[in-house]
């Protein structure tokens, strides 16, 4: 419990996770408005809970930034050094630090899809905005699973990579760019896809929601995975890197 | 009490610390010496398990670093002063070591009130200047009330007064009955502050011995002699085969410099005998850089040669900052 602790003060006695959780929620509900607000008329009606979580996945992003900064400021500022000296059991210091991270990515996850639905109720109140079927809870409370289980992987390549700049870059890149490239090589590329780690969370999310007016291209691409499968292929995707990441950590020098 | 057993580190071809044997005795400051490059930064790193040793071990009471529960509370350490958050305060800094090692609540404040930082606690590391940042971490070193502490180059960049600060500061650990092990590549620091010496070059154990000890052993001592009968006593000391010269110092006049195996007693006992009057009686013991010259031989190089007395005064304070010896790749830290 005491390295919860420990790990706990770290994160809140600098301002940059609060900012990071702040845009987060803001960028999540802002962008829920948006998607919501502007619909008026006979489109309005056509309006889904789940069009309301566009930005969730964008929050996601800047949660696995805080994520991996977490970890990498420790390395940038030498207190890595001395948290090994205070704690010389790594990999109970880190998977604590993990634990940490990832439960606040966690509920800020659900303030972030709750807080959407929320606005785009209020802001297209002539739509059907009840959540009623089983696909849109997965969805409402899946956001916080997938925050968390994001910001561990995030954690553990932060861990690996030890540098803020080269950790975002990994992050944003992976998930954004060459998940969403693999399909352009010629004959692997659809079934590669299928097996990356990012688009079996969006799998999870995703997977047979109702997008109303977004068409059903907006759930993104989909995989031979059932969605509740799908989650536990991304899990073990982040809890794979993540020990890979604290066993790293326990050979090397600090 | 921290024992070194073969210890070695390579960093591909580089040796960086090259089969390393020392004993860090309780009770007592031992000065951690060598030229900057000679391995002491990479030794103390390997005593505290942030970097593995390639062969050999270091224990600490006969523990392994790593084996070690609540290390806070044995060993406490300051490697480096700037390894802070910038944007955290010196209490939340504080407050997650404590946490860390499940230390007493008040252990905070105590550190705080020892190290003089109390009024400044809540302010952020990053706008503490040098000295304040070295304060911080000698509170973190003394957290968890360790018997044993480590220090790096803690006075490097210092200004006199935080140099004063640290070494009185270091005094009043070992008179506590602590365990002191302080790294430095100033030579004449160390002759102020430790009782002991462990002395290395190119990650090779040069000499492991009392200050003094390792002065004298290096380069002999001189007696020095004032009297209106120089030459006198000159004649019957070479009679008694010492090595004698007479030269002339600026204020002192003719002054009589006798070496070898001599003690003042005996030059005392001669004089009287034959009725010669002294007007000054001195033992001088050549300075630590020169031994340290001597005793380094081509385990160094060495850039700062010629500007280096061979023989000061013991009775004179060495100047604040010392002789900076420079020898094979900047350490990397």
């Amino acid at each position: 419990m005491s390295l919860i602790t420990v790990e706990r003060i770290k994160l809140f006695s600098t301002r940059s996770p609060w900012w990071c959780m702040i845009v987060a929620a803001v960028l999540s509900i802002g962008l829920a408005a948006l998607a919501t607000g502007f619909a008026s008329g006979p489109d309005e009606l056509r309006v889904t809970p789940a069009m309301t979580q566009f930005g969730v996945g964008l929050g996601q992003m800047v949660i696995m930034v805080m994520a991996a900064l977490a970890v990498t400021t420790e390395y940038r500022f030498g207190t890595i050094r001395t948290s090994f000296q205070a704690v010389p059991q790594r990999a109970a210091l880190l998977l604590n630090k993990t634990i940490v991270v990832a439960t606040l990515a966690a509920v800020v996850g659900l303030v972030a899809s709750w807080g959407s639905w929320a606005i785009g109720s209020l802001l297209a109140s002539g739509a059907d905005m009840k959540i009623d079927t089983a696909a849109e809870w997965r969805l409402m409370f899946g956001q916080g699973l997938v925050y968390g289980f994001a910001a561990i992987f995030a954690v553990a390549v932060g861990i690996l990579i030890r540098q803020s700049a080269g950790a975002i870059a990994i992050l944003i890149l992976w998930p954004l760019l060459v998940e969403s490239l693999l399909p352009l090589i010629p004959k692997i590329g659809d079934d590669l896809q299928k097996w990356t780690p990012f688009t079996n969370a969006n799998q999870f999310l995703n997977g047979g929601q109702d997008m109303g007016l977004a068409g059903a291209d907006a759930a993104g691409a989909s995989t031979a995975l059932s969605p509740w499968w799908a989650m536990a292929y991304f899990a073990a995707w982040s809890i794979g890197i993540l020990v890979i990441a604290l066993i790293t950590a326990s050979k090397r020098d600090a | 009490m921290i024992e070194a057993k073969g210890l070695t580190k390579r960093y591909g071809a580089t040796v960086a610390v090259d089969n390393l044997s020392f004993e860090v005795k309780p009770g007592k400051v031992t000065g951690f010496l060598g030229p900057n490059g000679a391995g002491k930064s990479t030794t103390m790193r390997m005593i505290l398990g942030l970097d593995t040793p390639t062969a050999g071990d270091v224990r600490i009471d006969g523990q392994r670093y790593r084996d070690l529960r609540q290390p806070l509370t044995k060993i406490g350490a300051l490697l480096d002063a700037k390894w802070v958050h910038p944007n955290r305060s010196a209490r939340a800094h504080l407050a997650w070591m404590a946490a860390s090692n499940k230390l007493p609540k008040d252990s905070v404040d105590k550190a705080l009130e020892m190290v003089g930082l109390t009024s400044v606690a809540n302010k952020r590391a990053g706008a503490y200047s040098l000295g304040m940042s070295q304060r911080l971490g000698i509170a973190g070193a003394l957290l968890g009330d360790p018997e044993i502490l480590l220090f790096d180059e803690p006075v490097n960049g210092l200004d006199p007064e935080g140099i004063v600060w640290i070494r009185t500061f270091m005094h009043r650990l070992a008179g506590e009955g602590r365990t002191v092990l302080v790294s430095s590549h100033l030579l004449s620091e160390m002759a102020l502050t430790a009782e002991e010496l462990i002395v290395i070059g190119r990650g090779k154990l040069i000499a492991q011995s009392s200050t003094n000890e390792f002065v004298d052993r290096a380069s002999g001592t001189t007696v020095k002699v004032r009297s209106p009968q120089l030459d006198q006593l000159q004649g019957i000391l070479q009679q008694q085969s010492l090595v004698t010269r007479i030269e002339d110092v600026e204020d002192q006049g003719k002054v009589l410099f006798v070496e070898g195996e001599v003690t003042t007693d005996k030059i005392g006992e001669t004089a009287a005998a034959e009725g010669i009057v002294l007007h000054e009686l001195t033992l001088q013991r050549g300075s630590l850089e020169a031994a340290f010259m001597q005793m380094t031989g081509d385990s160094v190089d060495y850039h700062a040669h010629d500007e280096i007395a061979a023989v000061t005064d013991v009775a004179a304070v060495p100047p604040v900052s010392g002789v900076e010896v420079a020898a094979g790749p900047k350490e990397d830290n």
